[in-house]
């Protein structure tokens, strides 16, 4: 029976959010649409590295947005040019403070092992630790103020490494994968509630850290000016070709050059997501994936039988944070700016994981559906909220205050959207909408559970 | 035969899918004492939780007093006079143990004092530490509390698991005594027993359970003198 | 669960090279304010502005945090779940409060000297118990009945969370709201200048006055409920141990139910002490949920007391870490052109974090040795 439901939903599915994608391309505009089908494929890529952990390993994190915002920072570190001028004025510097800092963290550990008697221990690794970091400052505090004071108001960083920005999408990957594996370092082994808490608490100073630091990526003076993957719609109004083809087409050349780049940013965003897939879904149905979520399902059992299970955590919490970091890139790349001060926990971390659970957490293929039917409601809901509110206020004088209020919050409707929707699925279908598939895969784990009692 | 006071007849149950009793049968009469004893994992604990509506039945009945109590939550059990002492965690670790005996009497507070008082005179440890938390004292003195709060529910059957597990020989003979007591005042008491021997030499009634089912049931001392018994379940 | 057993041994002997550690660097701050003029009135200046900046906000703060991390610890204890919604439970308890002050304002009522919002806050009590209950009802019992795993009560609160936040949105919008009227001061700058005729001055707001003396009588009330009431009790019983507590005829429906009328209202009120220490702003409490767990969890999860030690601890070392010390310094003897700032503002969140990791490691069970989670 569940057989049936796992073979015909996914099509239906499918085809119920192609129709609504459709609907809105003829009725609103396939700009519009292109450009949700968009940030739809992006947030299948983020539910994806969020299914990996939960799903696959059951990992709390609510970092999600963390390490979305290190993904767009390796956009930024990647495609801007460098700023010659700000390397020459704190380059050395800097480079003097990333050495004094981590000469620090070496002799502190060094110290941690070499100094035999106990009671020394301490005073002299409080000791080591306080004069690196006054260096550190030293050398640090200057060439800030130095790099910052260049240009400030158009760049004040130290630039990027000017390469394709496609290119970054790797290098997000790679840089949350770092972070993670320090994070995960320090949390993993915990129990759930606890990572949940410290994966919200780190995300939070991620985003400090890029809202403050401003000659890394000029915090929140934002940085507007990234280099696109596919060409400029004016670049292609200029084209001979492009304006014979719009007359063809029969199309003003405005909006078709707008569904040209769109389209084309579809094809590269759902390469990506194509390939992820693949590759989740390889992983999921490995020996490797069944051992993860056999010890997701009883730890125990799968630690008494020898499984390193905090290991296998560690490398599941930096694939599921490789692949949020790409798509953290994909989504500053589709933008063209880095904002740091956008990015809320709210929309970064908890709609995320508003996709998996609906989606179907376990599911990769549900966590993809997620992505696109929770994207698509969070922005239809903006919209709709408004009209909803303006028909139900319709009785109401024009200018009454009470309308007014409402049509203003109105589209605040969504997030109490997503906390019923959330509510409700979790109820009647704890499972997600496509659950997981538990074929030969719930015969080992029943067996490890026999095993065990 | 009229039926007992308290009687799971025919238990059928277990935890997930998998059955653990298999139409297990279990009666106390008023004022005497029942012992369960059996192998490790015979299912002594779950058919205890069992009558106690700890786990849903999947076939049989309890009735307590003539009536089917099947349905009832535990909360109405002990409501209806029934109190247990289960086999681990017995004990409030945090409250004190004044305050473990208060929660026994959570549903009818009333005349606590002499209550409290009465158990005292059972258990003198009660009084010299009213005031430390539950958490904090040996085995022995821990079953000792358990046994009272469950007391103070004021029972009309006492079911204990295990209550002699980790308490030292000399206080085995003291609960022992104590427990007795408890009967002889009237109140029908069952126990999951790990010393067969000793606790059988009490028992009114005995039931072997082995794999869930009932394997030997009779008088205590008929179980002690049957060669079968003695055999395989009391070391020879 | 994993419980650790820890060995109470003897307290620690006194190590003798943290002793000359601690001795040389006392000795530094007190060598040259003793060699110098005026020493006496430096040290007062420095400990005054000590107090204005970093105790008295730091004693409101902790305040506002031990009130909020009661809430969290309390639902932990009974229910078993972190909830994640706790800190816009803060805010819509708060919402109450200022629609109810708004209403009272306009009706002409006033507490005279103390906010309006006092007198308010038994409506917003109401809102946010009423909430917390529809919840109770059409969400988590549902999951307690099927003795459904933490995670289900996890994701449910976020659940919770994202309606809550959406309802306080909807209701009030999503800016900045002042709220707080009546006297500003107990004491101000001027005044406490002229009165000890010293240059730094100290000034205690009525909000942050109020949060103190609201907070130690909500805290006190609350021990006195849990500790003597034969209700309190059984909640401390059914947090000990579940099974047990059925066993003794407790009805867990019913200690479901205070814990959650018990988490709004400190909730309600930490939110409302916030807001009117503050401002209320509803991203803002959901902000606050960071600390509000370190606190739950530096104190020990599921202690009470742990919870307002620990709202303290967090509390003070965020605002002594992101203090610049420059002026306090100045007055020491010790003239430095760097503000003396260990950590910008700005990364205050950071501070929780670290709190976070540091209890973690050296101490997973936090002061108090709550659960571990
Ligand atoms: N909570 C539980 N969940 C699953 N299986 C259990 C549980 N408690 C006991 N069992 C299983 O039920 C069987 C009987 O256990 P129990 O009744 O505790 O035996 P005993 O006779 O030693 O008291 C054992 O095989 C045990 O593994
Ligand atoms: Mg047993």
């Amino acid at each position: 029976m569940r057989g049936n439901i796992t073979m015909g939903r996914p099509f239906w599915l499918a085809l119920a959010m192609a129709t609504a994608l459709g609907a809105v391309g003829v009725l609103q505009s396939w700009n519009v649409a292109l450009a949700i089908l968009n940030l739809q494929l992006i947030s299948a890529v983020m539910a994806l590295g969020v299914n990996i952990q939960w799903g696959y390993a059951g990992l709390f994190n609510f970092g999600i947005m963390g390490f979305t915002a290190l993904g767009g920072l390796a956009a930024v570190l990647v495609a801007m040019p460098p700023v010659a001028e700000a390397w020459a004025a704190g380059g050395r510097g800097m480079a003097m403070a990333a050495i004094t800092m981590t000469g620090t963290a070496a002799a502190v550990w060094a110290l941690q092992r070499l100094i035999r008697i106990k009671a020394l221990r301490g005073p002299a690794v409080v000791l080591v630790f306080v004069v690196g970091l006054a260096l550190t400052r030293s050398f640090y505090g200057p060439s800030v103020a130095a790099i910052e004071a260049v240009d400030s108001s158009v760049t004040g960083f130290l630039g990027g490494l000017g390469l394709p920005i496609t290119l970054s999408w790797l290098a997000g990957g790679a840089l949350a994968a770092a972070v993670a594996w320090v994070i995960g370092r320090i949390t993993l082994g915990l129990q759930s509630d606890y990572l949940a808490i410290a994966t919200l608490g780190i995300s939070a100073v991620l985003v400090a850290v890029l809202k403050n630091e401003d000659w890394l990526a000029r915090g929140v003076k934002n940085v507007t000016t990234l280099p696109r993957p596919v060409p400029y719609e004016q670049d292609l109004q200029g084209q001979g070709w492009f304006m014979d083809l719009a007359a063809r087409v029969g199309m003003d050349p405005f909006l078709l050059s707008g569904i040209v780049v769109k389209a084309l940013y579809a094809l590269l965003l759902g390469s990506v997501l194509l390939a992820l897939f693949w590759l989740s879904h390889r992983a999921l149905h490995s020996p490797w994936g069944r051992m993860m979520r056999a010890i997701r399902d009883n730890r125990d059992a799968a630690e008494a039988m020898g499984k390193d299970v905090t290991r296998r955590h560690l490398q599941v919490f930096i694939l599921g944070s490789t692949v949020v970091g790409i798509a953290g890139a994909m989504l500053v790349t589709l933008n063209g700016q880095f904002t740091p001060a956008a990015y809320n926990p709210f929309r970064y971390t908890f709609l995320v994981w508003v996709m998996v659970i609906v989606g179907g957490s376990g599911n990769n293929g549900g966590a993809i559906l997620g992505g696109f039917l929770i994207w698509f409601l969070w922005v239809q809901a903006e919209v709709g909220g408004p009209w909803l509110m303006a028909m139900v206020t319709s009785g109401l004088q024009e200018d009454s205050p009470l309308r007014q209020h409402l049509l203003n919050v109105a589209p605040h409707m969504r997030q109490l959207l997503m906390g019923v929707l959330l509510l409700v699925v979790l109820r009647l279908s704890p499972q997600g909408l496509l659950p997981e598939q538990r074929g030969k895969h719930g015969l080992a784990q029943q067996q490890i559970t026999t095993e065990h009692s | 035969m009229a039926d007992p006071f308290l009687i799971g007849e025919a238990m059928t149950c277990g935890y997930g899918d998998a059955n653990i009793l298999h139409g297990c049968t279990i009666a106390v009469e008023q004022g005497e004492i029942a012992v369960i004893v059996g192998p490790n994992g015979a299912g002594k604990s779950t058919a205890m939780k069992a009558v106690f509506g700890l786990l849903p039945l999947r076939g049989g009945v309890v009735r307590l007093g003539g009536q089917d109590i099947s349905t009832l939550t535990p909360p109405d059990r002990v409501a209806a006079g029934m109190g247990f002492v289960p086999q681990t965690n017995n004990v409030f670790p945090s409250l004190t143990i004044r305050e473990n005996l208060e929660m026994g009497a959570y549903l009818c507070p009333q005349n606590i004092e002499d209550r409290i008082a009465q158990l005292t005179n059972l258990f003198p440890i009660l009084k010299e530490r009213s005031q430390q938390p539950a958490g904090e004292l040996s085995g022995g003195q821990r079953q000792q509390v358990a046994v009272a709060r469950a007391m103070m529910t004021q029972p009309r059957v006492l079911m204990l698991d295990e209550p002699t597990a980790g308490v030292s020989p000399i206080l085995v003979q003291e609960l022992f005594a104590r427990i007795q007591e408890i009967a002889a005042a009237g109140i029908a008491v069952l126990i999951v027993e790990q010393n067969a021997r000793q606790a059988l030499s009490l028992a009114h009634r005995g039931f072997v359970l082995v794999q869930g089912k009932n394997r030997f049931t009779g008088t205590g001392q008929d179980l002690l003198n049957d060669p079968d018994v003695r055999q395989s379940f009391l070391g020879g | 669960m994993a419980t650790k057993t820890e060995t109470n041994g003897p307290p620690r002997e006194w190590h003798r090279p943290w002793g000359i550690a601690v001795g040389v660097a006392l000795l530094l701050i007190v060598l040259p304010l003793v060699g110098r003029e005026g020493a006496g009135v430096n040290l007062l200046n420095a400990l005054v502005r000590f107090a204005n900046f970093v105790v008295i906000p730091g004693m409101t703060y902790g305040s506002q945090l031990a009130l909020g991390a009661l809430g969290v610890t309390l639902i932990y204890a009974v229910m078993r779940f972190s909830d994640f919604a706790h800190g816009d439970t803060m805010a819509f308890g708060a919402m109450g409060v200022i629609l109810a002050t708004r209403v009272l304002q306009g009706m002409g009522i006033s507490a005279g000297p103390l906010p309006t919002a006092l007198l308010a806050l038994p409506f917003g009590i109401l809102g946010a118990v009423t909430l917390a209950l529809v919840f109770d009802r059409t969400v988590y019992r549902f999951y307690r009945r099927q003795r459904a795993a933490p995670v289900t009560f996890v994701i449910a609160s976020i659940g919770a969370m994202f309606v809550t936040n959406g309802l306080v949105r909807l209701i009030i919008g999503p800016s900045d709201q002042r709220f707080a009227d009546g006297a500003r001061f107990i004491i101000r700058v001027q005044a406490f200048k002229e009165m000890t005729g010293l240059s730094e001055g100290l000034a205690l707001r009525t909000t942050q006055a109020i949060t103190l003396v609201v907070a130690v009588v909500v805290v006190l009330a609350l021990f006195l409920f849990l500790n003597r009431t034969s209700l309190g009790k059984a909640m401390r019983a059914y947090a000990d141990n579940e099974d047990l507590a059925l066993l003794s005829g407790i009805n867990p429906e019913r200690v479901a139910l205070w814990t959650w009328i018990l988490a709004a209202t400190l909730a309600t009120i930490a939110g409302t002490l916030y807001g009117l220490d503050k401002s209320f702003k509803p991203f803002t409490y959901f902000q606050l949920l960071l600390p509000i767990f370190a606190s739950a969890i530096v104190g020990g999860i599921g202690k009470p007391l742990g919870a307002i030690a620990g709202g303290f601890v967090v509390a003070f070392s965020e605002i002594a870490l992101t203090y610049p010390y420059r002026k306090v310094l100045d007055y020491l003897g010790f003239e430095t052109d760097s503000l003396v700032q260990l950590l910008s503002a700005d990364y205050k969140f950071a501070v929780c974090f670290i709190i976070l990791v540091v209890v973690l490691i050296w101490r997973p069970r936090g002061i108090f040795q709550g659960r571990v989670i």
